[in-house]
C-alpha cells in the first residue's frame, strides 16, 4: 500500500477563491510509492576548486525524522541549497519522490511541490505582523494575478489561528514579527513552514538560541510532525537529537561519513576522529 | 464569507482618507474649473492661466510619484530611469497633437514642421495612425508598458538588484534621450514637438479646455491614488514588500518574484505613461530633456521628500518641491541643483520617513 499525500482535500482548500492548490506548475503531489521521499546520487558541487559536496548519495524514507550532523564545511547548508534548488550541482540527481528532478526545478516550483526550508538564522518578514506571516506562508496559489483579488476565508483563518497555537505565538499575533525574540522568531519560521504544508521540511538548525525549555518543546513538536510529514534536521545540538531519537547521519568532507542511530555513529572511530574526538 | 469586491475595496481607505478624497475632488474637479471659467480676471477670486496650468502639471508629478511609490517603497525597487516612462507617454500624445496642426504649421504642409524641415516627404511608418485620438491613447499605455515588461523581465529574471538596478534605469533613460536627440528618430529631435493647436479640433489653450485638462489629471491622480491604496492593502501588496525585505523567503515559501515585480513595474510604467499624455497638452512642449537623468533622479527625491511606501506621501512631495521649484528657478536659478541635492541628504539624514513620518512623529508626541 503506498502513503497517501498528507492532505487529502488540498484539492478543493480554498476552493472558494476559485484557486487552483499548486497553480500551473505542477501536478499535485509528489510519487512517495517507493516509500522514499528524497534521494540524492552522487551529488558533487564545487566552489572555485572547493568541493562543498563530493558525490554525496543519501536517500529520505517517507515519514522519515532524519538528523544531519557534520563539522563546519561539511557541506550540510549546501546540500540543503542543492534541494531547494538555490545551488545547482555539477553532476549528480536529485529526486523528490519517484518523479521530480528537483535539479531542474526553480525555488518557487520546488515549494510549490512540497519542501519547506528553515533557514539557519531565522528569516520572517519583520515588516509583517505575525498572523501576515504565517497567512504569506499558507499553501495555496501563490500566482500573482490571484494574490491581487485573493481575500482570506474563515477557513483559512481558523487554520492560521491553530498554527499560532501549535507555535505558542497566539497572543503576539498582531505584533510585527520584527519585534519578537529569537527563540519566537524560531518558532514562527517554523510555523511559517507548517502553514506551507511541505511533505518534507528541511530544518537548518532549528534550535539555535532557544532556552532549554523552547528547545524540548521544539523536540516534542518536530516528532508529532514525523510520520505525517519527513523531516531532515541540521543540528549541532547533540541532546537534541538524542532527543528526536530518528537515524542519524554525519556528513564529512561534503559526502556521507557514516549513518544509524545516535549511539552507534558517536561509536564509529571515523566519526570520532573527525568530529566528536575534537 | 466572500466579500463583495466593492467592499474590499472601500475598506482600502480610512473614513477620514476619503473625506480627504471628497474635498480634494469637490475643489479640482468644480471649484478650481469653476473659478478658472466663470470668474472675471479682474477677481481677486479669478484663478490664472498660470495658475491652473501649474496646478495640472504638479497633478501630472504627483501620478509619477505615486507611481514610483509602488516600485520604490512597496517593492523596494529604487528606478532612476521613471522619466523615460512619463517621457513616452508624452511623446505618444504628442504625435496626435502634431498631427492635429494639420496645416496650420509655419510650411502649411500635412507633414509636421521638423519633417518638412528634414525634407522627408512622407510620415514614417510608426506615425501611421497617429491622427486618431484613439490609437494614442493606446500608445500612450501601451509603449511604456512594452518597454518597462521587456526591460523588465530581463533584469528581473537575472536577479538585478538595489544599486545596479538603479544604475541600469539610469542608462536607460540616458540611451533614450540620446536616441530622441537625433533627427532620424523622427520625433523632432532635441526641438522635440510644440506649438501644438488643437485636442478634437478644440483651441488647447481656450481657458475651457485648460480647465478641462486640469480636472482630468485631477482625477486620474486620484484613482492611481486609489488603485495604489488597494494594491498595498491586498495580498498582493504584502507579498511585495515581503519582497523587499526578504526576497528569498519568499522564493521558499513558493511565490515566483519575477511575476510580482514585472507585474507592479509594468502599472508603474502605465501609469507615468498617462501622466505623461496629461502632461504635455498643459505645457505645450516635450523635448528629450524630459529623459534627462536628473529628471527621473528628481521624481525619486519627491517621493523620499514626501515618504515612502505611503502613496500619500509622494503626492506632497511632488507638490512641496515642484512648488519650492517654481519659486527658486525664478528667485535664485542658479542654485537649484544645489537646494535639490542638500533637501535630498537632509531628508535622508533627519527623515528617513519623509513629510509623512514627521507628521506621524508629531502626532504622536502631541498624543504622548
Amino acid at each position: 500500500m503506498s502513503m497517501k499525500p498528507i492532505d487529502n482535500d488540498t484539492d478543493n482548500r480554498d476552493g472558494e477563491d476559485g484557486a487552483q492548490v499548486v497553480g500551473h506548475i505542477l501536478q499535485p503531489g509528489v510519487d512517495i510509492s517507493h516509500k522514499v521521499i528524497l534521494y540524492l546520487e552522487e551529488i558533487s558541487v564545487s566552489f572555485d576548486g572547493f568541493k562543498a559536496l563530493n558525490n554525496l548519495s543519501l536517500a529520505i524514507d517517507a515519514g522519515e525524522l532524519r538528523c544531519i550532523i557534520g563539522p563546519n564545511g561539511a557541506g550540510k547548508t549546501t546540500m540543503m541549497d542543492v534541494i531547494t534548488g538555490k545551488t545547482r550541482p555539477d553532476s549528480g540527481t536529485c529526486f523528490f519522490g519517484q518523479t521530480l528532478d528537483l535539479t531542474r526545478m526553480t525555488e518557487p516550483e520546488i515549494a510549490h511541490a512540497g519542501i519547506g526550508r528553515k533557514f539557519q538564522k531565522p528569516t520572517i518578514f519583520e515588516n509583517h505582523t505575525v498572523f501576515e506571516n504565517l497567512e504569506l506562508a499558507m499553501k495555496t496559489d501563490k500566482r500573482a494575478w490571484t494574490s491581487l483579488f485573493a481575500w482570506l476565508s474563515q477557513e483559512g483563518r481558523d487554520r492560521i489561528a491553530d498554527t499560532l497555537k501549535q507555535i505558542r505565538l497566539d497572543r503576539e499575533a498582531d505584533r510585527l514579527a520584527g519585534l519578537l525574540s529569537h527563540g519566537q522568531k524560531q518558532w514562527l519560521e517554523i510555523g511559517m513552514l507548517l502553514m506551507q504544508e511541505p511533505q518534507l521540511l528541511l530544518l537548518d538548525e532549528p534550535v539555535a538560541g532557544m532556552t532549554d525549555d523552547e528547545t524540548e518543546r521544539t523536540g516534542e513538536l518536530f516528532k508529532s510532525l514525523a510520520g505525517k510529514h519527513s523531516l531532515v534536521v541540521v543540528e549541532h545540538d547533540m541532546a537534541f537529537i538524542e532527543q528526536l531519537g530518528g537515524k542519524v547521519t554525519v556528513l564529512h568532507e561534503g559526502s556521507v561519513l557514516a549513518e544509524g542511530n545516535l549511539a552507534t555513529v558517536q561509536a564509529d572511530p571515523r566519526v570520532i576522529e573527525v568530529y566528536l574526538g575534537r | 464569507m466572500r466579500t463583495p469586491f466593492t467592499l474590499r475595496f472601500l475598506a482600502a481607505m480610512p473614513r477620514s482618507g476619503w473625506i480627504a478624497m471628497g474635498c480634494f475632488a469637490a475643489v479640482t474637479l468644480l471649484l478650481m474649473p469653476a473659478l478658472h471659467l466663470f470668474v472675471p480676471e479682474s477677481s481677486p477670486f479669478h484663478v490664472s492661466n498660470y495658475a491652473i496650468t501649474l496646478g495640472g502639471k504638479i497633478m501630472c508629478y504627483a501620478i509619477v510619484a505615486v507611481a514610483m511609490d509602488l516600485v520604490w517603497g512597496y517593492a523596494g525597487i529604487l528606478s532612476l530611469g521613471h522619466g523615460v516612462f512619463f517621457a513616452l507617454g508624452g511623446y505618444a500624445f504628442g504625435m496626435y497633437l502634431m498631427r492635429e496642426i494639420g496645416t496650420d504649421g509655419s510650411y502649411h504642409s500635412h507633414l509636421p514642421d521638423f519633417m518638412v524641415f528634414l525634407d522627408w516627404k512622407e510620415l514614417p511608418w510608426y506615425w501611421a495612425g497617429s491622427d486618431s485620438i484613439l490609437w494614442a491613447m493606446i500608445l500612450v499605455l501601451a509603449v511604456p508598458a512594452v518597454v518597462a515588461y521587456v526591460f523588465g523581465y530581463f533584469a528581473f529574471r537575472s536577479r538585478i538588484k538595489g544599486v545596479y538596478f538603479s544604475i541600469i534605469t539610469q542608462a536607460l533613460t540616458f540611451a533614450a534621450m540620446l536616441l530622441f536627440f537625433r533627427n532620424e528618430t523622427g520625433f523632432g529631435g532635441n526641438n522635440g514637438f510644440t506649438d501644438f493647436k488643437r485636442i478634437l479640433g478644440h483651441d488647447i489653450t481656450s481657458p475651457e479646455m485648460r480647465a478641462t485638462l486640469f480636472a482630468l489629471s485631477a482625477l486620474v491622480l486620484m484613482l492611481t491614488l486609489l488603485a495604489g491604496r488597494y494594491l498595498a492593502m491586498s495580498k498582493f501588496g504584502r507579498v511585495l514588500a515581503a519582497i523587499r525585505d526578504a526576497e528569498s523567503r519568499v522564493m521558499f515559501i513558493g511565490y515566483n518574484p519575477l511575476h510580482y515585480k514585472l507585474f507592479i513595474w509594468t502599472v508603474s510604467a502605465m501609469l507615468c505613461g498617462i501622466a505623461g499624455a496629461l502632461y504635455v497638452p498643459q505645457v505645450g512642449i516635450i523635448n528629450p530633456g524630459e529623459m534627462s537623468p536628473a529628471n527621473s533622479i528628481e521624481i525619486a527625491i519627491w517621493v523620499a521628500v514626501g515618504g515612502r511606501g505611503t502613496l500619500i506621501g509622494p503626492v506632497i512631495g511632488a507638490g512641496l518641491v515642484n512648488a519650492f521649484k517654481s519659486y527658486f528657478t525664478v528667485a535664485f536659478p542658479e542654485y537649484w541643483l544645489f537646494f535639490l541635492g542638500a533637501l535630498f541628504v537632509g531628508v535622508t539624514l533627519w527623515l528617513p520617513e519623509g513629510v509623512v513620518g514627521l507628521w506621524k512623529r508629531i502626532r504622536a508626541r502631541v498624543a504622548a
